[in-house]
This record gives C-alpha cells, sequence and structure tokens, in this order.
C-alpha cells in the first residue's frame, strides 16, 4: 500500500496537468528505509514527448546524489500518462530499475470511463506489475 | 590503478548489497570486464554487444560518458564511475 500526503498527491496530479500533452515525471523522496513520500521533486522528461519520458541524464546524477548526501530514497517514481489508462506499459516495466519504489501513474485522458486524472501506484518487480492500494492522508 | 565504482540498488545483487566495490582497468570496457572477474554476471547488465546498455547511464566523476568517448572512455587512477539505470518509461 502507499501512503500520501493529500498534498503531495495534489502536486503530483497538477504537475502531470502542467506538463500534458507531454508526459510529465519525477520523484517523492523520503528518508531510506521509512517507505515515507515527503520531498516532492519534479524531474524534467528530457524526451518532451507525449509518449515518452526520460530524466535528463545530468538531472539524474544530481538527484541520486543529492538523495545518497540526504540518505533518501526515491519512494515514489511518477509519471502520466497522455492518452491511456493509469497503467504501466510495457515500456514502463521493460525500464522499472527500482524494486524498492512505488511507481505512481496519473493518467491525464479519461482512457478507462472513470474520469480524467486516476491515480494508481504499482510495485514493479523482474517484470511483474502488482498494483497496490492507495491511501491519501492529511499528515504523516 | 584504483577506480571507484558507484553501484546503483538494482545492480547490488552482484556486490553483496554493497554500494561502492573498487575496479581497475584504463578504459570503462576493461573496468567493467575487472568487474566481472569478482561481481559474476554484472558485466551484462551494463554492455551490450560491446557498447553501453542505451538505458544504463555511466559518468566517469561527473560526466555522462555517451558526451566522452563511450565505453572506450579513458580512466585514472583516482576517478570516480557512477553507474545509474535510466529513469524512463512511457505509453509507447
Amino acid at each position: 500500500m502507499l501512503t500520501i500526503t493529500q498534498d503531495l498527491y495534489d502536486r503530483i496530479v497538477a504537475h502531470a496537468r502542467e506538463d500534458h500533452p507531454d508526459e510529465a515525471c519525477g520523484v517523492v523522496a523520503g528518508p531510506a528505509g521509512t517507505d515515507r513520500p515527503e520531498r516532492f521533486v519534479p524531474m524534467l522528461n528530457a524526451a518532451r514527448s507525449p509518449t515518452f519520458y526520460e530524466f535528463d541524464s545530468q538531472d539524474l546524477l544530481k538527484l541520486y546524489r543529492e538523495l545518497d548526501d540526504r540518505d533518501e530514497e526515491p519512494v515514489i517514481i511518477y509519471h502520466s500518462h497522455t492518452a491511456t489508462e493509469a497503467y504501466p506499459s510495457r515500456t514502463d516495466i521493460g525500464y522499472a530499475n527500482e524494486p524498492g519504489a512505488h511507481y505512481v501513474l496519473v493518467s491525464t485522458a479519461d482512457a478507462d470511463g472513470l474520469g480524467e486524472f486516476q491515480f494508481r501506484s504499482f510495485r514493479i518487480l523482474d517484470g511483474e506489475v502488482t498494483e497496490e492500494q492507495v491511501k491519501v492522508v492529511q499528515a504523516y | 590503478m584504483a577506480i571507484e565504482v558507484r553501484i546503483p540498488t538494482i545492480l547490488r545483487q552482484y556486490t553483496d548489497g554493497q554500494k561502492a566495490v573498487e575496479g581497475s582497468g584504463d578504459t570503462l570496457a576493461a573496468l567493467f570486464a575487472d568487474l566481472e572477474t569478482r561481481h559474476a554476471g554484472i558485466q551484462a547488465r551494463i554492455v551490450e554487444d560491446g557498447k553501453l546498455r542505451r538505458f544504463v547511464n555511466v559518468y566517469l566523476n561527473d560526466e555522462d560518458v555517451r558526451f566522452v568517448d563511450g565505453i572506450d572512455t579513458k580512466l585514472s587512477d583516482g576517478d570516480t564511475v557512477t553507474i545509474l539505470p535510466a529513469v524512463a518509461g512511457g505509453m509507447a
């Protein structure tokens, strides 16, 4: 299960909305070992594409150095889909390299008839996708 | 010649959980071959057909080696090499 504050939830959705029609991406870092998302870090989509995202390689190095220095982990790795549902694509699964992270997807399209901005969270481990419950709280 | 190599979480299964290991080699290709002798399996996760895998970023000190000489990038004693899988995906 992913437990996240309403504030962080809203910021992820706002980022997806802002970058539409391109895919938005970023992380929410948290203290190592706590599984608690705390620090919102929107990233630039170096691919600037409606169908693909990739963190810029220099930004990626800076991010991981910062995480290391602060003893943090990428608790959430999020991105948006702009025309399909908020479910990991084959590409997402192929490139998922953080076994400990919650992969959050937000769809800026109403692709499943449930309305726009569906917010879903997954674990992606060795190519296997497991959806998990998202619990939104006011504070931890 | 000692090079410090920083290992991402996903590859620490090859390094007994260590975040950084030491290696040697005068190029990245030689360094990864050297790592393979102690951390069997790691080389194939970074190198494919003699080239760096597209979605694995390798940095020499602060520089993405794609903008240097790729897998032929020369190394010097005291360099730090950082390996980071790309964070990428999308509906395509």
